[in-house]
């Protein structure tokens, strides 16, 4: 194709779309919206406010047409791979299907067009959603009490830690360390640090469970916590869990369970009952809330009642007895930790998650962990041979590989992600978690039919030979992309993270 | 089970590939005394009709600015949002995504991050943003530690003009850290008495909001002044984001950090969630900002192309040394407002804000052409102001229920000192009618 041809059309691709940035798109006087008919009397900002406190353009902001700004982010929307074009396997995201009917329910007038502060008497609806779901993690979890206020997981971490302190402070204790295994998600030892503490990384055993001989030397009056997730990152149940928690509180410490991995526990068993002490949830993980290209999720947190004075506030509650009818949010909880989120929490987010427990009820419920652990163990039995498995054992939710059996053929982690792409896979979570060099972390959740795992575990197999036959093809992949792989030390080592006009022209 | 696709005979084909001879055997790692024996105590399964009926059910129980007239704002603003915002955030290939890890198939969500990027430098007259924080309260208590971090001290001046649940979570954040709080008092006027008498060489940072929770108007370049003078930076909360199409870029003025909320952007106000806290920030700290940011690169074929980066700043990497625990964004929130921002753009943004200044400026001519109510304050506002009423706010707001109105919010929860005060908001939604409407009902006047 010539030079010239090639700018002629809008891609040389056929419907392959190469979408320029929006302000390049911008010609003055182009709009995109039209505002209603102003029915009072217009004003001059300049007599009503400071001369000096007002700005006179607003350079960061295109001038563009629906027209363009519609097919704009429609062709944006093409670049993006999504858990409804197919498989997501991102290890620990549990990408699995977001139902319809949730996205319906929150857009709901009565919820979506509703404030945060308006009369408690104007919001019964939701404050009972609110209560229900509450008592719904409450159960699935073992826990007594749930605060759906932390906006996401890490904030839900960052919320149990605070309960912990407060706990200790409240007794007078001063306890400095955090104990996190070295399998952890990093917002583990983040939200620890956040809160203050010192982080203790405790080893995994060569099994690749946390042992309680580990805690046991670790443990001593200056440790507030341990933060474990179970299933592990490692998609192992921890077996010693209730051995490890008594030693924890032998010791004086409280326990905090990451849920990120829940999906797997679903109906068969619960955290509280394990002895877990205080948990967050991550709703759009378990519940199904869509992941939304990096958010918002919602982590609200359970805890037992020993942990429920420190509660953030407000706190939704039932009246009972002589109070009336209805829910209050309640502020007297003395010795809360406080608030904080700005309103009620990501509240979109529980009214899709409401209805996901609501679609599924107790078997379903249980029916997933079931599914998404048979699945899990289905594609390890199928990849087992042509990947390394570090810990080859029944696992749960997720299985772990690694790219150790290809070491000979130059191919890496990375290649394969990368190659998996050309098949039309988003890629597994890769080099996490840390202990294992060169992991692949593929989480099928339950949402994947027999076929579709038959399709990726060919296409994993097929990347293994390839990597022996023709080790360059995986190296240089993804080459069905409309980019090829991007170069990320050239965006760290001189950011460019705005559009300038002056910078193309 | 209609999400899961599963028959009873992959099931047993599934399990003899596995080697196992019952699901339950893939359980066996649980000791049995904590396998659960039966079911989970939980409604039944319903189905989506039933579902609906239910929700809609209790979703009536709800007042909503569709059902009434609205008048309520204090960081939660109800504005109009077009069709396209909705339609194009509803695309499965945004919605069904996640963080863009793996940059050559993810391309859409990181150029949408990179044009908001671009719209909140240009908004906020900074060099640098990040892809959102979870609400503008986060945000806040962010832009503190990022400044703690950076200036490598502790103290915290604290306007009273910031949202009292901002100051909340603030508290919240700086609770497990070796952090003081000195707090700015308000002002006869409705805004922060001056600061510099409070800001040491030991204050990493003051915070105003603009304009301020009771709607009033600050001096940006006093507070700069002030920080600036002990080597302070000033970070200004914005949880009204439409005031700035109107208002001079705080960067111009001075300051270091802007962040807050821009759920007036396009995004519902959801009883309060999800919305988007945003923060940008000058050059020197990019660094030390929270969060993901996104670059521009090239691919390999020498093709624009856009990628996560400076990731060494965050908890995936750095672990117990980040620069915060965030690791979820508010990206589909933050699509919502860039859309928004496209279809408004650079003239109907501005439009827009004049017409609720328009509005909030013939709603107090309003107020003050009725001798039983009167403005508080005397400052400067934008679309948000508040009202003292005869007798107690609590009636007045009463009153407004029994006519469909949502009249605002009573400031006596807060402040013994704004008994019978009423914070008032009018966007673009609130018709001449409806304003004249609530003017009668503040007052006490027959409906």
């Amino acid at each position: 194709m010539s030079d010239r041809r090639a700018r002629v059309g809008n891609s040389g691709r056929g419907f392959s779309y190469e979408e320029p940035l929006l302000f390049e798109h911008s010609r003055p006087g182009r709009v995109g919206h039209q505002l209603a008919a102003l029915d009072v009397p217009a004003v001059d900002p300049r007599e009503l406010l400071p001369e000096d406190s007002l700005r006179d353009d607003l350079p960061g902001l295109p001038e563009v047409s629906e027209v363009e700004v519609v097919r704009h982010f429609t062709r944006l929307s093409t670049w993006n791979a999504a858990v409804d074009l197919d498989l997501y396997p991102l290890g620990s995201c549990t990408m699995k299907y977001n139902p319809k009917v949730n996205e319906r329910a929150a857009r709901l007038p009565g919820f979506a067009q509703a404030h945060p502060l308006q009369p408690v008497e104007l919001q019964q609806g939701f404050l009972r959603l609110c209560h229900e779901l509450q008592e719904q993690l409450a159960e699935i979890s073992g826990m007594d009490r749930v605060t759906l206020q932390p906006a996401a997981g890490a904030q839900g971490e960052l919320a149990g830690i605070m309960m912990i302190r407060a706990y200790h402070e409240h007794r007078g204790e001063k306890r400095r360390k955090v104990l996190v295994p070295d399998s952890a998600h990093g917002t583990n030892p983040a939200s620890a640090a956040l809160n203050g503490y010192e982080v203790v990384s405790l080893p995994s055993g060569e099994d690749g469970l946390l042992h309680p001989e580990a805690v046991e030397a670790a443990m001593d009056d200056e440790v507030a916590a341990l933060m474990i997730t179970n299933p592990s990152t490692l998609g192992l149940f921890e077996e010693h869990l209730a051995r490890i928690c008594e030693i924890v509180h032998a010791g004086g410490g409280m326990v905090y369970g990451d849920g990120a991995n829940l999906n797997a526990l679903l109906g068969v068993a619960r955290p509280g009952d394990l002895g877990i002490d205080v948990m967050h949830f991550n709703l759009h993980k378990t519940f199904s809330t869509p992941h939304g290209g990096g958010g918002p999720g919602a982590g609200p947190v359970g805890v037992k009642n020993v942990l429920a004075p420190y509660l953030p506030v407000p706190v939704v509650r039932q009246l009972s007895g002589g109070e009336g009818e209805g829910y209050v949010l309640d502020y007297d909880f003395p010795l809360s930790i406080g608030r904080l989120h700005a309103n009620h929490g990501n509240v979109g987010m529980f009214v899709r998650a409401w209805t996901y427990i609501r679609s599924l009820g107790p078997e379903g419920l249980r029916r997933c962990a079931e599914m998404a652990v048979l699945n899990a163990n289905y594609l390890l039995a199928r990849l087992r041979g042509a990947y390394h498995v570090p810990y080859d054992r029944t696992v749960m939710h997720e299985c772990i590989l690694s790219d150790k059996a290809l070491a000979d053929t130059g191919v890496t982690t990375l290649d394969v992600a990368k190659r998996l792409i050309d098949y039309g896979y988003h890629p597994p979570t890769v080099y996490f978690p840390l202990n294992v060099p060169g992991a692949i972390m593929i989480e099928p959740t339950e949402s994947e039919s027999l076929e579709g795992l038959d399709r990726f575990a060919d296409a994993m197999l097929a990347i293994a030979e390839e990597a022996r036959e023709d080790p360059e093809r995986v190296r240089s992949a993804p080459h069905h992309t409309r980019r090829t792989r991007l170069d990320e030390t050239r965006a760290a080592r001189r950011p460019v993270l705005r559009w300038q006009p002056d910078t193309r022209s | 089970m209609r999400y899961i696709p599963h028959t009873e005979e992959d099931v047993q084909r599934m399990l003899d590939a596995v080697g196992a001879s019952s699901v339950d055997e893939l359980f066996e790692a649980i000791p049995e005394k904590y396998r659960q024996s039966g079911p989970l105590r939980l409604p039944r399964a319903a189905s989506e009709q039933e579902i609906l009926g239910e929700l809609r059910e209790l979703a009536a129980a709800n007042a909503c600015s569709e059902t009434h007239d609205w008048f309520l704002g204090a960081g939660v603003y109800a504005h109009f949002v077009p069709s396209a915002v909705d339609a194009l955030v509803s695309r499965a290939e945004f919605t069904t995504a996640y963080t863009p890890y793996q940059p050559e198939i993810s391309q859409g969500t990181l150029q949408a991050i990179f044009e908001w990027q671009t719209m909140i430098c240009g908004l906020t007259g900074l060099d640098v943003s990040n892809a959102s924080m979870y609400d503008g309260a986060s945000a806040s208590a962010e832009a503190a530690l990022m400044a703690m971090r950076s200036t490598r001290r502790s103290r915290v001046v604290l306007s009273a003009g910031v949202h009292p649940h901002y100051r909340e979570v603030l508290r919240s954040y700086l609770g497990g850290l070796q952090a003081e709080i000195a707090e700015v008092g308000r002002g006869d006027d409705g805004r922060s008495e001056p600061m510099a008498g409070l800001v040491d060489d030991a204050t990493a940072c003051v915070i105003v909001q603009q304009p301020n929770f009771l709607g009033a108007l600050e001096d940006l370049s006093a507070a700069a002044q002030a920080a600036h003078a002990h080597g302070a930076l000033l970070v200004v909360v914005v949880n009204e984001a439409l005031s700035l199409a109107l208002l001079k870029a705080p960067g111009e003025l001075g300051a270091d950090i802007v962040c807050g909320e821009a759920q007036s952007f396009g995004v519902p106000m959801s009883l309060g969630g999800p919305h988007l806290g945003f923060m940008a920030a000058r050059q020197k700290l990019v660094r030390q900002l929270p969060g993901r940011l996104v670059g521009e690169t090239v691919d390999t074929e020498g093709r624009r192309g856009f990628v996560l980066t400076l990731a060494t700043r965050e908890q995936h990497i750095r672990r117990e040394r980040a620069t915060s625990n965030i690791c979820t964004n508010q990206g589909l929130c933050l699509l919502m407002a860039t859309i928004y921002l496209s279809l408004l753009g650079r003239r109907g943004l501005r439009s827009l804000a004049e017409a609720n200044l328009a509005k909030a400026e013939y709603a107090k001519a309003q107020v003050l052409a009725r001798e039983e109510l009167a403005l508080a304050f005397p400052a400067p506002t934008f679309n948000e102001f508040v009202v003292r009423v005869p007798g107690d706010a609590a009636s007045a707001l009463a009153r407004g229920r029994e006519r469909g109105i949502v009249a605002g919010l009573d400031l006596s929860r807060f402040d013994d000192d704004l008994a019978g005060c009423v914070l008032v908001c009018t966007t673009e939604l609130a018709s001449r009618e409806a304003i004249d409407r609530l003017v009668a009902c503040l007052a006490g006047a027959p409906a």
